[in-house]
């Protein structure tokens, strides 16, 4: 069975730096990182000790409030140290990983032959539970819940974003068993979205235990979060799951060959990537072990994740769990003499007609960090917004009951089918230079503490 | 900027000014701090120049307008078209409005600016680049002032500036030397500019075509034995009338402008048309006017106005939908206003203000329109 969505709206940003499809080196195993604040809604507890041996699959931290929500390190070796930042709140645990990896034995089952109950617990035990996001609000998820469906996106649209076709065609059987788990998990079933282009050709189509939708548009449409709202939006009290689609490799993996492996192709791109291209890497890699894509950081951001949604990390950061993604950027910090009054500015890429820059047709621009301008009231009206934004909603009053914190007003506008990710392009394009992310992520921190 | 700006710095009160003057020369390099690490070369101060450019023509027309007016006025018809000379008159009585207009508006607007430490909002260049083309070229100077004053501290700033406004800045002057200082607003002595001295022809009249009217097509055929007032003068804009509001020509290269750039909304012009010419319709059918339809559309501040100033983001409606009634709203109340109140022809500027203050009205419905909707599928689903 298969739907056809078809967007109209979004937008995807010209920007250079396109990962060349082939892998260039695998990242060298040093210190990897554990990160609670990767994951929204978890309170960590630690579960480990500066000089602990642990393997690949060992808890390090657990949730305070479900305590079997765990997480684990994805190398084997001994904990290196335990980072607190202020009030001694836990900031991350560092392994340093051990010459020959090992790995807990979670047992090697075909998931078809599990029950739920079975497939919750490997899935707890093994820290890839933390995979699952839930929505509303894109927490972690409860594991008490049975969610209306649970969604998986098969592409991305963010810019520079790696191609899923040649990322995980070759890892098909594992993603199969990843649905498969899955999908005994929800009453609602999985519903995997695909390319529409490349729909017939794609591997994905052949995926069994799951409604296929095929979709079509720019930049959001591979963003999960609104391919949910096009097949079935969230409404109040309901909850749905989403997983990204490597994470569902790895959960594959996890069932099939016993061990947690998050080992993915992360697509290295950006104006300033040297020969972008992709490398292997574990989530919590050190920056430093891409390094050979940029050579000296001076003067650039690096980015784990794309351009619109990704955090700074800088070149002593470490890869998100989230991330298959890293962008590097150049500091935009030189001022441009006369910028906003030249009748041209072939070099600037706009989404309005206000630059000439639609008439170079297909242009890919450098662009870097520069904000070109300075924040504003909103001026623009919603619709200059929801040009960019294929979803039921209307963007600049869902942002401006965020600014009130106005929970009616908020749930009425549609708070509960949105992340901030899904609002990137509003921000990007908004000539008021508002940080749309932000406000949208500070309502549903409200909303999440006063719906408790 | 120097430190002396900044916060702490002894000079702290001016860093909103340093700042519009210097952002004004260069876009800053401000990196992006939060979100999406990079964005759209589009800021608002491209958003209004381009607005400010589309004005450009009209008022460039309406400048050699007021010289050549004048010389109707005082030569009667046949008057050379003299593009240089009339400009150059035209430009020196209009010249003053702008100073006044930019001075105090920006004035204020730097200082609200400073007193909430926001950067300086570029709304207000749109606003003082269209009030010198809406009120008579004689407007008493001080007047003018007031106006822009009252205007942009109560229509604007108590509501926290430029995108919190509920009502068009330029409008809102405009209405206030219309019910404050009504003598110099209407009648035939306001509309052309003369020299100290000078006198109006015998016959001539410094009424505008619009306020003929009310008397009907033969009225308006015979309104100033000086100029023509057949629909080809209306539309090139050879007639009295405010500064800017003669040419359609020139307002429809704006509307281009605008249209192309995107700045505006086709929705709202195009409603506001249809608005408009229904009304006017419906009035010549019925035989309470026998304007023609054209003539309606080509005469007064109607094109200047839903051009221009319907078509504000901030004070028009926000949703699709609501741009259709809003500018429908605009355009029908226009013209029933110059139908009914013969006493003022000029309907546009009510109309607008009107359709702003309904503006978040029909949003509001608008969207719970759609929320009662979206609720509903979801109760089928």
């Amino acid at each position: 069975m298969s739907n056809s969505i078809n967007l109209k709206k979004g937008l995807d940003i010209p920007i250079s730096g396109a990962p060349k499809a082939q892998v260039s080196f695998k990242c060298a195993l040093d210190v990897v990182a554990v990160f609670p604040s990767d994951f929204k809604g978890l309170t960590p507890r630690l579960l480990v000790k500066e000089g602990d041996a642990v393997k690949a699959g060992s808890p390090v931290m657990a949730d305070k409030v479900h305590p079997e929500i765990l997480l684990t390190s994805p190398v084997s070796g001994t904990v290196k140290e335990i980072v607190r930042g202020e009030k001694r709140k836990l900031l991350a645990v560092l392994v340093e990983s051990s010459q020959k990896q090992e790995y807990v034995d979670f047992g090697s089952t075909r998931p078809e032959n599990l029950s739920a109950e079975q497939i919750r617990k490997t899935l707890l035990e093994s820290g890839l539970w933390a995979a699952i996001i839930q929505r509303p609000y894109g927490i972690i998820a409860d594991p008490a819940l049975k969610p209306k469906a649970i969604f998986i996106s098969s592409f991305s649209t963010a810019p520079l974003a790696g191609d899923t076709a040649f990322t995980l065609a070759p890892e098909f059987e594992f993603i199969q068993a990843g649905v498969t788990a899955l999908s005994k998990i929800t009453d609602g079933g999985v519903h995997v979205s695909i390319k529409d282009d490349e729909f017939s050709g794609s591997a994905f189509h052949r995926l069994e235990n799951a409604i296929l939708h095929s979709v079509k548009g720019k930049h959001p449409a591979g963003n999960v979060g609104v391919q949910i709202s096009h097949i079935s939006p969230i409404l109040k009290g309901e909850t749905v799951w989403t997983v990204p689609v490597f994470l569902v490799s790895a959960i594959g993996k996890l069932f099939l060959k016993g061990k947690y492996d998050l080992t993915r192709k992360v697509a290295v791109g950006g104006p300033e990537a040297n020969d972008p291209a992709y490398a292997e890497a574990l989530p919590g890699t050190p920056m430093k072990a891409f390094s050979a894509f940029w050579g000296s950081a001076e003067g650039l951001r690096i980015v784990s994740g794309d351009v619109l949604t990704g955090k700074a990390v800088g070149e002593n950061g470490y890869l998100g769990f989230f991330d298959d993604q890293v962008t590097v950027l150049k500091e935009g910090t030189e001022p441009e003499l006369f910028g906003w009054a030249k009748p041209f500015r072939f070099n600037q890429f706009s989404s309005t007609r206000s630059y000439f820059s639609r008439l170079c047709g297909k242009k890919r621009y450098n662009m870097d960090t520069n904000l070109h301008g300075g924040p504003r009231a909103f001026v623009m009206s919603d619709s200059y917004y929801s040009a960019v934004l294929p979803m039921d909603i209307y963007p600049l009053y869902l942002v401006k009951a965020c600014l009130a914190g106005d929970i009616d007003k908020m749930e009425q506008f549609g708070i509960y089918e949105v992340l901030p990710e899904d609002l990137a392009l509003c921000e990007f394009t908004d000539p008021s230079k508002n940080d749309i992310q932000d406000i949208v992520r500070s309502g549903i921190d409200i909303m999440i503490k006063e719906m408790a | 900027m120097n430190k002396i700006f900044e916060k702490g710095g002894k000079l702290y009160f001016l860093h909103s000014t340093v700042d519009a003057f210097e952002t004004f020369l260069h876009v800053p390099g401000t990196v992006t701090r939060k979100g999406s690490h990079v964005r759209d070369s589009v800021d608002l101060k491209r958003i209004m120049i381009i607005a400010v450019l589309s004005v450009v023509p009209a008022a460039l027309f309406g400048m050699w307008n007021v010289g050549y007016q004048h010389a109707l006025a005082v030569s009667g018809p046949g008057a050379p078209i003299d593009i240089l000379g009339n400009f150059w008159y035209g430009f020196l009585k209009v010249l003053p409005l702008y100073l006044v207009a930019y001075i105090v508006g920006l004035a204020i607007e730097f200082a609200s600016s400073q007193i909430r430490h926001e950067e300086v909002n570029e709304g207000y260049l749109m606003s003082g680049m269209l009030i010198p083309l809406i009120v008579p070229v004689d407007v008493p100077l001080w007047m003018l002032a007031v106006a822009v004053a009252f205007a942009v501290i109560f229509g604007k700033e108590v509501f926290g500036g430029t995108g919190m406004n509920i009502w068009n800045p330029a409008l809102l002057t405009r209405a206030f030397l219309f019910f404050s200082y009504p003598n110099h607003m209407s009648g035939s002595q306001s509309w052309i500019a003369l020299r100290k001295g000078e006198a109006l022809l015998d016959g001539a009249t410094g009424a505008t075509p619009l306020s003929m009217i009310g008397d009907g097509a033969d009225a308006l055929a015979n309104a100033g034995v000086q100029y023509g007032t057949s629909l080809a003068d209306m539309f090139i804009g050879t007639i009295p009338g405010s500064v800017g509001e003669t040419s359609v020509i020139a307002i429809l290269i704006g509307a281009f402008i605008l249209l192309y750039t995107g700045v505006a909304s086709w929705k709202i012009m195009v409603s506001s048309v249809i608005g408009a010419s229904l009304v006017a319709w419906l009035g010549n059918v019925s035989g309470v006017s026998d304007i023609p339809v054209l003539m309606h559309l080509c005469l007064g501040g109607f094109a200047f106005g839903t051009v221009f100033m319907a078509t504000d983001p901030v004070t028009s409606a926000q949703t699709e939908t609501g741009k259709w009634i809003y500018g429908f709203l605009v355009g029908a109340i226009c013209i029933i206003v110059r139908l009914f109140n013969p006493g003022y022809a000029e309907g546009m500027m009510l109309a607008i203000l009107l359709g702003n203050t309904f503006a978040p009205l029909i949003d509001w419905c608008v969207v719970s329109r759609h929320t009662a909707r979206r609720n509903k599928k979801v109760k089928v689903a």
